[in-house]
């Protein structure tokens, strides 16, 4: 039997990026919050200190920072024709669990959308006409714009200390940014991050062939930052320990080293670690949040009221509770209606190795979001006429540190094992930049999230099932973009090149991206979307679900800095409009 | 949307700046305050005094009392000072008080002993203790019974501490020159009474008096060094600027050093909490102590201990503190040169190396920066490397450190873990 617990006014489901901005936003407000993690407390001091961090079999292999698929994973499918079974160790993708979530093994790298992404369907439409998205293909605009979001944007920036080059400020172009990106009001906080001779190679040569190289926008402090809460985040070393990995510099922004030495002191917040939420509790006439049921380290349930409800776990598990709680109509993709688990999308990646003969490019040397990139290829920055799909990646040398066990480049026709294997590793170990492509993914009717019919968690909850492929539009997109980053590869001028392509079906297993989207998606529409422009569920008033959960496609740029905008352009909403009129829905379906 | 319990950042700030700037008025103003404002004096006046540092144990509730003292002698807990009256001083008088403050005798006139600091808090004028009696009366009662002293015979025998004061108990107020500024004597008032900063920082007699002569010239209790506040450029303050001063005692940091350790406590409950024309007034009493006394420089450490202490640090060190030892200012202290780092007594610097330690946070710098043990990483020998090259490094000079100082410090470190500085956590 639940134990009752003294009404909260907001409760915060899952304490990563988006539950830490939002508690941080509405204590400010002055809202007493209370914060449910699932996974334990992490700090920079003890869990990330210098002197264990850097420890490539314990977290990148054993996974120490990572979601336990023993505990909770989802069943994964390409098609409605297989049966789903649970991933049982964590490949694809990289959910994390605990304070921080997984903005603390992140890269930070920190994009904006383009104004174009935001409206993918409609801007498609109007350029090449309505033939371009198939029936199929399930894309939306969100409903929001990119000007509505880009003081969001600014505020995660800041907030962050991203380095970076501006490349358009108030319409200006600016010398060595990227001049595709939006507008936007104001430079970077800091500068770029001092560039290694790989990226540094591909700048010079994709300048070369008339492209736009610029600096990624990394949330790896170039120096060091005081941000505007006041807290300090300390100049990066360059270490090569950012991805699958939390920083002990104090230089990757996490809510760590930039919300919680403020947000941990105030006494209207409350956090409880190692408390999971296991539903969202509905007022008999469904349309009312009246709070959440969680359970303990201990197995005790308690039922916690709440005036307001906010997901923010990872998308997964967003889509997940939402189901499990009966909240939203879930999406049948054999008639198409119903919007909880609609328009799952992902991320496909290809790369271009280029090794050198006597060019010693000291690959360890790395940071998350270390490198130079163009994004000519990307979003709608170029035309799509005639090409056959929509969409586009980022292209670049992204140095992020070629740790020992990971990175074993080889040139094409070595062997995969034995004394010839080591031999060209060897050589080729300090030898080699990767010239990788990202790109987006667009939402067709097939790739959805639904409750698994047969396999369930450790509280004998049914798992969420992931029904996804890449569809032909992903391919040929990324076949293209691939095309491109090898004719920037040739021109870096190596001895050679090896291309690897994404070909065939998505697989589980090897590492992609921690990139997954959609599945409770904003919208203009109750009748095709779960959310409003504000993250409000159309279904529950008081529900607001945070995230990348609410994109209704996945562009070719990494999500955080998106989330976080909307995050921060939700709680603005729901600080200044929302709680005039508590209980109402803020945008009239 | 209920509003129970909750406060408004905004609000709770602005009744803070608010209640701060009635502190600052009432201390201006010379007429009979109201109670109110009394006890807003009192609240200040207990900050500068930092009762709470010791009479609040890790954990607890706030001047409850239970904190351990770990003096030469054995160990003293500090009293309840709450106002629950069998276990804390609820049930005591105004001149109770007084006498506690001014000749270290509880309410039972049973001599308390002199970690509490009486000796300094003799020099605070009857107006501000009868101020902080009149704040301690409106604490909450907490019932806690601090756990009995450790300590051997005949120490057990409080009326022996009479023959103590007789020795180091000086009444009074504290000596001003003629020409002293009011500036210098408020400082002097603060860093010789109530803020009794000799309490650390003075070199105590085999009774564990002060050294009146030798004063502020940096002493070691707990297993830490408490610094030379003299002029001294290499081991004081004379290489530090007033402002510099200030900055380090408002917010923890400055661009010379970071504040760790016990000193953590001090800036967390007292220093942060206190006027700038009160820090101000600090500053410019330091600022006007001469360098005590010249010491022989030592010899330059052997070239191959500085190798090996220079490898370890590149590997260990120079990440935060950067390879020429000038660190981040106001992030990773530098150790190029911090006094800390060259006192003749190593015993703070090995402390941090063996410990970690955390920078002490405040409001104006909330981030709790923090270096990690490396008591499982380095053996005394590298331990010994690496701190006899930083101490003699960018201009550093201070003696070479042995693998026994080391191996002691490891030993007594073990013995009594150090209490970490307070976490909002």
């Amino acid at each position: 039997m639940a134990k009752r617990l003294p009404k909260v006014d907001a409760v915060a489901i899952g304490f990563g990026w988006t539950g830490a901005i939002l508690a941080q936003e509405l204590t400010d407000a002055g809202l007493n919050v209370l914060a449910l993690e699932r996974g334990i407390w992490r700090d920079t001091e003890t869990d990330f200190s210098t002197t264990f961090a850097q420890d490539e079999l314990r977290y990148r292999y054993r996974m120490e920072l990572f979601q336990r698929p023993a505990h909770d994973t989802c069943t994964v499918r390409n098609n409605v024709s297989q049966t789903a079974l649970p991933m049982r160790r964590l490949g694809s993708f990289l959910p994390g669990s605990g304070v921080g979530g997984a903005g603390v093994h992140w890269n930070g790298q920190t994009w904006r959308y383009l104004p174009s992404d935001l409206t993918a369907r409609s801007h498609n439409i109007e350029r090449y006409g309505k033939a371009v998205v198939p029936p199929d293909m399930t894309i939306q605009d969100y409903g929001v714009t990119y000007a509505e979001l880009e003081p969001y944007y600014d505020k995660f920036e800041y907030l962050c200390g991203i380095s970076g080059q501006a490349g358009n400020i108030n319409g200006a172009i600016q010398p060595g940014g990227d001049p595709f990106e939006g507008p936007r009001t104001r430079g970077y906080p800091n500068p770029p991050l001092d560039m290694p001779w790989g990226p540094a190679m591909f700048g010079k040569a994709a300048a070369s062939l008339g492209y736009h190289p610029f600096p990624q926008p990394a949330a790896n402090a170039s120096r060091p930052y005081t941000n505007p809460l006041g807290v300090q985040m300390g100049p990066c070393t360059y270490c090569g320990f950012c991805e699958k990995f939390g920083c002990g510099n104090y230089s990757k922004a996490s809510a760590q080293t930039t919300i919680l030495p403020v947000l941990m002191g105030k006494p209207n917040f409350t956090l409880k670690t190692s408390c999971e939420v296991l539903k969202i509790n509905l007022a008999p006439d469904g349309k009312t949040a009246t709070g959440v049921t969680y359970i303990d380290a201990a197995g005790q349930e308690f039922e916690q009221p709440a005036d307001l409800v906010i997901l923010c776990a990872y998308i997964l598990h967003n889509v997940r509770l939402l189901l499990v709680s009966g909240i939203g109509k879930p999406y049948d993709p054999a008639s198409g209606e119903g919007v909880i688990g609609k328009n799952y999308a992902y991320q496909i990646d290809s790369s271009v190795d280029v090794f050198y003969e006597d060019k010693i490019l000291n690959p360890f040397v790395g940071a998350g979001a270390l490198g130079l990139m163009i994004s000519d290829f990307n979003g709608d920055n170029f035309d799509h006429s005639g090409l056959g799909f929509i969409g586009g990646g980022y292209i670049g040398v992204l140095q992020t540190g070629a740790r020992p066990i990971e990175t074993h480049p080889t040139p094409e026709g070595t062997p995969k094992w034995g004394g010839a294997w080591k031999k060209a590793l060897a050589k080729s170990y300090l030898r080699c930049a990767t010239v990788a492509t990202q790109g987006s993914v667009m939402s067709h009717r097939s790739n959805y999230l639904d409750l698994d019919p047969t396999y369930r968690d450790a509280y004998g909850q049914p798992l969420l099932r992931m029904t996804f492929d890449f569809q032909d539009n992903e391919h040929a997109m990324s076949n293209y973009i691939t095309a491109r980053a090898a004719e920037i590869a040739k021109a870096m001028g190596g001895r050679e090149i090896s291309v690897k392509p994404r070909t065939g079906s998505w697989s589980v297993v090897p590492y992609q991206s921690t990139h997954n989207t959609g599945g409770a998606i904003m919208g203009t529409n109750p009748k095709e979307s779960a959310l409003n422009k504000y993250l409000q569920s159309w279904d529950v008033a008081n529900l607001f679900v945070m995230g990348a959960t609410a994109f209704p496609q996945q562009s070719g740029y990494n999500p955080t800095g998106t989330l976080a905008a909307l995050a921060y352009h939700s709680a603005q909403a729901i600080t200044t409009q929302y709680l005039k009129a508590p209980g109402q829905p803020l945008v009239q379906p | 949307m209920t509003k129970s319990g909750s406060r408004p950042g905004l609000i709770v700030a602005t009744l803070c700046v608010t209640a701060f700037a009635l502190q600052i008025s009432s201390l201006s103003h010379a007429s009979a305050p109201a109670n109110a404002t009394r006890v807003a004096e009192g609240r200040y006046l207990a900050a500068v005094g930092d009762c709470a540092s010791c009479h609040t144990r890790e954990g607890g509730p706030a001047l409850a009392g239970g904190f351990a003292l770990n003096t030469p002698f054995g160990t003293i807990y500090s009293a309840n000072i709450t106002q629950d009256k069998t276990t804390g001083i609820g049930s005591w008088s105004q001149t109770d008080f007084e006498r506690t403050m001014s000749q270290g005798q509880d309410d039972q006139k049973q001599n308390l002993y002199p970690a509490m600091p009486y000796p300094s808090y003799a020099h605070a004028t009857q107006g501000d203790v009868d101020a902080i009696f009149a704040y301690l009366k409106t604490v909450k009662p907490v019932h806690y019974n601090p756990p009995p002293n450790r300590l051997p015979f005949p120490l057990t025998i409080r009326p022996l501490l009479s023959f103590w004061n007789w020795l180091y108990l000086k009444h009074g107020p504290i000596a001003v020159p003629a020409h002293a500024s009011p500036q210098w004597v408020r400082g002097a008032y603060i860093v010789q009474g109530l803020g009794h900063c000799g309490a650390c920082h003075t070199p105590k007699t085999i009774f564990q008096g002060d050294k009146y002569d030798d004063a502020l010239q940096g002493d070691a209790l707990d297993n830490w060094f408490a610094p030379d506040l003299n002029g001294d450029h290499r081991q004081g303050l004379g290489s530090w600027s007033a402002a510099d001063i200030v900055e380090f005692l408002k917010t923890g940091r400055n661009a010379r050093s970071s504040a760790s350790g016990s000193m953590s406590l001090v800036i967390v409950h007292s220093t942060s909490k206190m006027s700038d024309a009160d820090l101000k007034a600090i500053a410019a009493y330091l600022k006007s102590l001469p360098a005590a006394k010249s010491e022989p420089a030592p010899a330059h450490p052997a070239a191959v201990l500085m190798a090996q202490g220079r490898a370890v640090y590149v590997d260990e060190c120079s990440a935060c503190h950067k390879m020429d030892g000038a660190g981040v200012a106001r992030f990773f202290p530098p150790l190029r040169g911090n006094t800390n780092v060259q006192q003749t007594n190593p015993t703070t610097l090995l402390h941090y190396i063996l410990t970690g330690a955390q920078t002490a946070t405040t409001s104006a710098k909330p981030t709790p920066f923090s270096m990690p043990t490396y008591a499982w990483k380095l053996n005394n020998d590298e331990l010994a490397a690496v701190a006899t090259y930083i101490r003699n490094s960018w201009g550093n000079v201070a003696p070479a450190v042995s693998r026994d100082q080391v191996g002691d410090l490891r030993g007594k470190i073990a013995a009594h873990p150090a209490r970490k500085p307070p976490s909002k956590v």
